[in-house]
């Protein structure tokens, strides 16, 4: 109820301070958050080739910090990102059609999203870092 | 917008404690939401001592305890005790359900309950439910029909009739739109689960004849396309109904009356 139409003698009762969230919803919160986090990104790599089209002192300064822990952090959590959009975004795909509903299909296809993300994550940053 | 803190007024403070008679053997803690309007004062949560050895299975038993021998001030709904009337849901352990249907033993540790989320409190436990009522209202509730009468009563056969088991079945208990994060942060513009199911449950009868009118009222962001697929409601229904299922068989029928 909005702030707006609520008595204002009345408190209002507990929510995200007292509410579980279950695996489900931690996954659509995960699902908004690497969607901003995409968006951002898009950001970052568009500096990355800004610093290629420059001269090659600027990239390899750009460089060196794509390859520090920080770095790596920023375009690791870039890359899950990515992934988990995907796969949750096809998810919602199925959902449109009517389908997977059902508890034990949502509970499966959110654990087949996180482990599909995590090896497609860890996949392409091996194989990244051997082309490199 | 999405506040996702309390407003000053609605902060929770610790209440008083009601320790059980000296020498209880089987004790178990209920930790519960107060406020009164009377005082002035905010919320807290107070902590009673119950002798499981002379208390019925469910939460509803321990409450009702508690008000006959304890605190006769704590306030909360209940009627059927069976999960059929939907009076008493509130927030036990973590998530919405009813206390009648709730067994203690299933709570490890300390039994935490709260009123409905994000809901005006009228009192303790009972949570202002007027404008979740004014919602299901205006879905209009009832079979619509434009042509004249039958002479007899409107048939319909068995396979339509199944089309709203799992919808029927809704007490309106409000536990799953009161779980719900999106009705929590525009429950004032979207409906929420419980009363789309009812929209559906109206949808999906072959008697009905306002189905258009009814899609024209749902296609709304806000009334309906802030259902984001969460999921909490489904999670959470005491009656194992599945809200989000039928929000998103609305969403279909919106799109097939287009293509």
């Amino acid at each position: 109820m909005s702030v707006a139409n609520r008595p204002t003698n009345r408190p209002l009762s507990p929510h995200l301070q007292v509410y579980r969230l279950p695996m489900l919803a931690i996954l659509s919160i995960l699902h908004r958050a690497t969607g901003i986090a995409l968006s951002i990104g898009a950001l970052y790599l568009a500096t990355w080739v800004m610093y290629a089209a420059s001269n090659p002192h600027a990239y390899s300064l750009f460089q060196s910090f794509n390859s520090s822990i920080v770095g790596r952090i920023v375009l690791g959590g870039w890359l899950f990102s990515a992934f988990f959009h995907l796969c949750n975004g096809i998810r919602h795909l199925f959902w449109d059609a009517g389908y997977g509903f059902e508890l034990k299909d949502a509970d499966r296809s959110a654990w087949i999203v996180v482990v599909v993300s995590l090896v497609a994550t860890a996949a392409s940053w091996v194989v990244g870092l051997r082309l490199m | 917008m999405a506040e996702f803190a309390l407003p000053a007024n609605s902060k929770i403070g610790v209440g008083e404690t009601y320790k059980a008679v000296a020498g209880t053997k089987n004790i178990k803690k209920f930790k519960v939401y107060r406020w009164t309007p009377d005082d002035g004062k905010k919320p807290s949560v107070d902590t009673y001592e119950v002798d499981m050895d002379t208390c019925g299975p469910m939460v509803l038993d321990a409450l009702i305890k508690i008000k006959n021998e304890t605190d006769s001030s704590l306030t909360f709904r209940r009627s059927c005790r069976e999960g059929v009337c939907g009076s008493c849901a509130m927030n036990i352990d973590g998530t919405n359900t009813l206390a009648c249907t709730k067994f203690i033993a299933d709570v490890k540790g300390d039994v935490k309950i709260y009123p409905l989320p994000h809901m005006p409190v009228v009192k303790d436990l009972v949570p202002d439910l007027n404008v979740p009522y004014a919602q299901l209202a205006s879905i209009e509730p009832w079979l619509k029909s434009t042509t004249a009468p039958p002479t007899r009563e409107r048939i319909q056969s068995p396979e339509e009739r199944a089309k709203l088991d799992g919808l029927w079945e809704c007490i309106l208990c409000f536990c799953c739109s009161t779980s719900c994060p999106s009705y929590w942060w525009s429950g004032d513009r979207y409906l929420g689960p419980a009363v789309l199911l009812q929209a559906y449950r109206w949808l999906a009868d072959s008697r009905d004849e306002g189905k258009g009118e009814r899609l024209d009222n749902l296609e709304d962001p806000f009334r309906l396309y802030r259902c984001h697929t969460i999921m909490n409601c489904t999670k959470t229904c005491p009656k194992s109904l599945n809200p989000a299922k039928a929000i998103g068989e609305i969403k279909k029928m919106l799109v097939e009356r287009t293509i």
